[in-house]
Formats: structure tokens, sequence, C-alpha cells
């Protein structure tokens, strides 16, 4: 049974609330940044990337069984670990799941400027193109 | 330190206790403000001029007979004089009120380019431009068919002097060189570039955004052309700064935005332009961040330049050395001549990710291309950490950066 990602974000606000320091907190992220699997090179070309002002993001997602798997790398870690978070969320969950999400974890963590304008670290584009690459998926279904 | 001993007349606690914002937390830790370049904090002087302003004088400006218009419009004609004297420029209507450094090279750029380049005729620029001194100057020469030369900048953040002389022709109509470089610090040799310019018959802009707060600013002296100055930069208000330029160019310049204020006559027939500086003042002006624009000028003087600018150099030359013990730490920009930018980069950490623990810990730089992006390729860099010194930091201050960086480096490694 694949967990839902209402499930799956109350896990991580559940890891995150065993953190009282900021260092604590974004030692865990860059953790989770450096265990992200790596987007191999091929993948890490113009069409993919998400431009934020100072890092790149780098995503690719496919439709297997009903379901958006989505694969993502950056040039800096924190928003990798960011970016890792996001994968845990979203990937395997349907289009229309994906499309409703709230993300609401991300405040609930304390991570809520990094969605800020100034940021441009390409996070609130990263979880745009991710509802977006959900979307195409389900006309693509309906069409079928 | 010896060095801080030695500037005599300048006590920077008491520099301290005017900025009000300078006694704010950030995550609950005491704010160290590091990106001067960015934009200065601003004295109480500058929030009390304001504030007064609006409270007591506000009434639109040059129109009115009533007292409130009168005396708004001397206190804003009184920062026309104050720039003046602070520049040394021959004549206060060379001194035109804009919105700051970006809209005075539109200015020029719309004007006077617009009015005096050709097809074949050429621009200099520089490889250290901000986008503000790159992007007019390549609309201007869509427009008009002239072509966009730019000196290369050398590994230590210097101008290619050797190239500009080759650059440089008869064909040269406008020289638009950055005084200090806002990325690295730079300060370019503009009185050499202004000579050499002018052999040729070309004109020369200054981008003053950077200098004008550090360095002691003489438009005759430096025989520019054109000089640009944010006011937001020289702890004044932000949106408003100044385009100064030589009465003979300005002259023969067109308006560049029609509307109140700029007209002598109207009718539909013909419209007469009003004298200067009016003549590029279209409209109701930013009429209180000018006014108070005057106390930031006040304040500077009132430090003294020279004391600041030694002051500040002692703290360059502290943070540069302390940075430089830091392992994989590369200042980039190692020009002989800087203003008190120090810009680096740490080996396999991204500046993005050193930016977000600094900002953790109080800790306010820059990080990325600060819109040098030219600059950025060339050195061959996505960006860099920016620390900018004002005259109201302190080596205590520097301490707390390398403190966190260390942090920041042994979390992110």
């Amino acid at each position: 049974m694949v967990k839902t990602i209402n499930q799956i974000e109350e896990e991580i606000t559940d890891e995150f609330s065993l953190f009282d320091s900021w260092e604590d907190k974004y030692e865990y992220i860059i953790d989770m940044g450096k265990k992200l699997l790596p987007l191999e090179q091929v993948y890490k070309k113009e069409e993919n990337k998400i431009k934020g002002c100072q890092s790149t993001v780098w995503m690719v997602s496919e439709f297997k069984e009903g379901r958006v798997i989505y694969r993502a790398e950056s040039d800096a870690v924190i928003v990798k670990g960011l970016v890792s978070m996001l994968i845990r969320v979203l990937s395997g969950q349907t289009p229309d799941a994906i499309i409703n999400a709230q993300l609401g974890f991300i405040d609930a963590i304390g991570m809520k400027q990094h969605l800020a304008q100034t940021r441009s670290n390409g996070l609130l584009s990263m979880i745009k193109q991710m509802k977006m690459d959900a979307g195409v998926y389900k006309a693509q279904q309906q069409m079928n | 330190m010896q060095a801080v001993a030695e500037n005599i007349g300048f006590d920077v606690m008491a520099v301290r206790k005017q900025f009000p914002v300078l006694t704010r937390m950030v995550k609950g830790k005491p704010l160290v403000y590091f990106d001067n370049a960015a934009t200065a904090q601003k004295p109480q002087a500058v929030i009390d001029a304001l504030d007064n302003y609006y409270k007591l004088h506000n009434a639109n400006i040059h129109r009115g007979i009533h007292s409130l218009a009168e005396e708004a419009t001397a206190a804003y004609e009184a920062t026309r004089d104050t720039v003046q004297h602070f520049i040394n420029a021959p004549q206060r209507e060379e001194i035109i009120f804009t919105r700051g450094v970006t809209e005075s090279i539109n200015l020029v750029a719309y004007t006077w380019g617009r009015t005096n380049l050709k097809a074949g005729d050429e621009i200099i620029i520089s490889g250290m431009e901000h986008h503000s001194n790159i992007v007019p100057w390549q609309l201007i020469a869509e427009m008009t068919g002239a072509v966009l030369k730019v000196i290369p900048v050398t590994e230590n953040g210097e101008l290619e002097m050797e190239v500009f002389y080759t650059l440089l022709s008869t064909k040269t109509k406008l020289v638009a060189i950055v005084h200090a470089s806002n990325s690295l610090g730079t300060i370019n040799p503009v009185k050499e570039i202004i000579v050499a310019a002018h052999a040729k018959g070309a004109v020369v802009l200054v981008d003053g955004a950077q200098s004008t707060v550090h360095l002691d600013i003489d438009v005759q002296d430096l025989d520019c052309d054109f000089f640009a100055i944010s006011s937001h930069k020289v702890y004044g208000p932000t949106g408003t700064g100044v385009l100064y330029g030589k009465t003979v160019l300005l002259e023969a310049m067109p308006p560049f935005m029609g509307g109140g204020e700029m007209i002598k006559d109207v009718s539909f027939e013909k419209t007469t332009w009003n004298d200067l500086p009016y003549k590029f003042e279209a409209g109701t002006p930013n009429i209180a961040d000018t006014v108070a624009f005057k106390a930031a000028i006040d304040f500077v003087n009132s430090v003294g330049k020279i004391a600041a600018l030694n002051y500040e150099n002692d703290l360059l030359q502290y943070a540069t050395n302390q940075l430089e013990q830091i392992d994989g730490l590369r200042i980039v920009g190692k020009a002989k001549h800087k203003v008190s930018v120090a810009s680096f980069v740490i080996e396999g950490v991204h500046p993005q990710d050193i930016g977000i623990l600094l900002d953790n810990q109080g800790v306010a730089v820059r990080t990325g291309h600060h819109c040098t992006q030219p600059l950025m390729h060339r050195l061959g860099l996505p960006g860099t950490i920016r620390a900018s010194f004002a005259m109201y930091n302190t080596k205590e201050e520097i301490d707390v950066l390398i403190a966190a960086l260390t942090k920041a480096i042994k979390l992110l490694r």
C-alpha cells in the first residue's frame, strides 16, 4: 500500500519535531541532499532545467501504472535536500493527488522562507513544474 | 588593531548609534549587515527628514503659491544644491533628479544616445558592468545600429587597459564605465579613461552607484560628461538618485519623458521645453525621498568621507586577511585599488548554501551573480559570496562572519 501524501508529510513533520536547533534541521536537510540519487548526466540538459536565480534544479518525470515518478538534482546541497523531500512526498502518487497537494509540511518544518520570492532558488518553480507534469499525464490518461 | 587607532576622528560606535536598524535581531542573533553594496542602511536623520516632510511640509513643488508648496520646493531644491557641492558640479542646473542610477543611464541612452548615435558608431563598456550599464546600451545599439565594444577583465578583476586603447578610435562615440565594481570592488582608472576618450572626441558616462558612498567625487576633476548616483547606496532613501551632466550636453539633448513640469509652453501645434534641470524632470517627482537624500549627504559630510574611507579600507584589509585563513576559500577580485567589497568562493560549496546558513546566524551577505552575469561568466563562476562593508561595520562583526562561515562550511562538508 502506497502511503498518501498527507501521511508522508506527517512523517517528515514528525522527524523535524525532534530537532530544536536550526543547525540540526539544516544538517538533516544537507544530509538528505547528499543522499539524493544523482541524476544521470544525459538528463542535465537545458530542457530539464528549472531555472532559479542562483541555483539550478534539473527534473525529469515519467508516468508508470497511473503514478508519476520524479527524479531531480540541484547544484546547491540545501536545495537538493528540499528537492529530495518533495520527491519523497510526491513521487509515486497519482496525478490527482499531486495536483491537489497543499504541501503544508514545508511551513510546518520551518522552511517556508525557501518558498519566498526573494529566495529565487527554483523550489517554487519546481513545485509548479511537478504539478504541471502531473496535469499533462492526467490529460494523456483521459485521452487514452 | 593599530590601524584603527590611527583613524583619528572616526568613532564607529558614535556612527552606529545613528542607525536604528543595527540594534535589531535576526533569527535570534544580532544583525550583522554586510550587504551594503546592495543598499546601505539609513541613519536616524534620514528617517526624521522623511517623517518631517510628510508631517509638516508635504505639497507639490514648483507650482502652488501657498506656504507648504514653497517649503516643499525649497527643501527639494536644497538637495540639489547639496548634491552639487557633494560632487563639485559647476552648476546646480546640471543635477537632474532621477529614480537612481538605472534611470540616469537610461535617460542618457534614450536622449543623448538616440540623437547622437548612428550605424557604425561604437559604444565602449567593460566586462565588469552591472546589467544596468549593459542593457540600455544594447537596446540603443539595436535601435541606432551602433556597435557595443567590451573592455575585457583580467583574472584579478581589473580592466585590460591596453585592450581599451586598441578599442578606442574616432568611431567611439561613448564610453560607459563603472567607477567601482559592485561584484568585486575594483576601482577603475576612470580619469585615465576619460582623458583618452575625450582625445578621440567621445563622451564618457561614469556609473557611480558604488563609488559615491566611498570615494571623494569631484566631477570637474574627473571631467566626466555624465555621472550617475543612487541615493539608497549613500545612506539615503530608495527611489531617488541623480544624473549629473555637463550643461552643453544636457542643453542639446531632447527630453526623456513628456509631462508636467518639463515644459515651458504647450499648445497642440508646438510645445517648448523648460530650462535645465526641469526639462528632464517630468511629472511630480519623488519629493519626500529626494528631500531626505540631503540628510544622508549631510550625514556623510559630518562624518567626513576621508575618515570613513580610511576606516573602511582597514575593515576590508582585516576581512580579507581573516577570510584567507579559511581552508578552500578564494577571494575573487584582487585589484590593487578596491572599495570595501570582499567577494569570495569556497571550494566544493555552492554560494547559495553559504548564504542560507549565514542568514540563520544573523549575517546578511549577498550571494549569486550580483547582476553581472557576463563578469561571472568571464571568471568561470556561477556566482560569489559577497560581503560589502559600510562605515558602521566593525571588526567584531567580521569576526562573527568568520565564525558563522566556519560553522556553515562544517555543516556543508
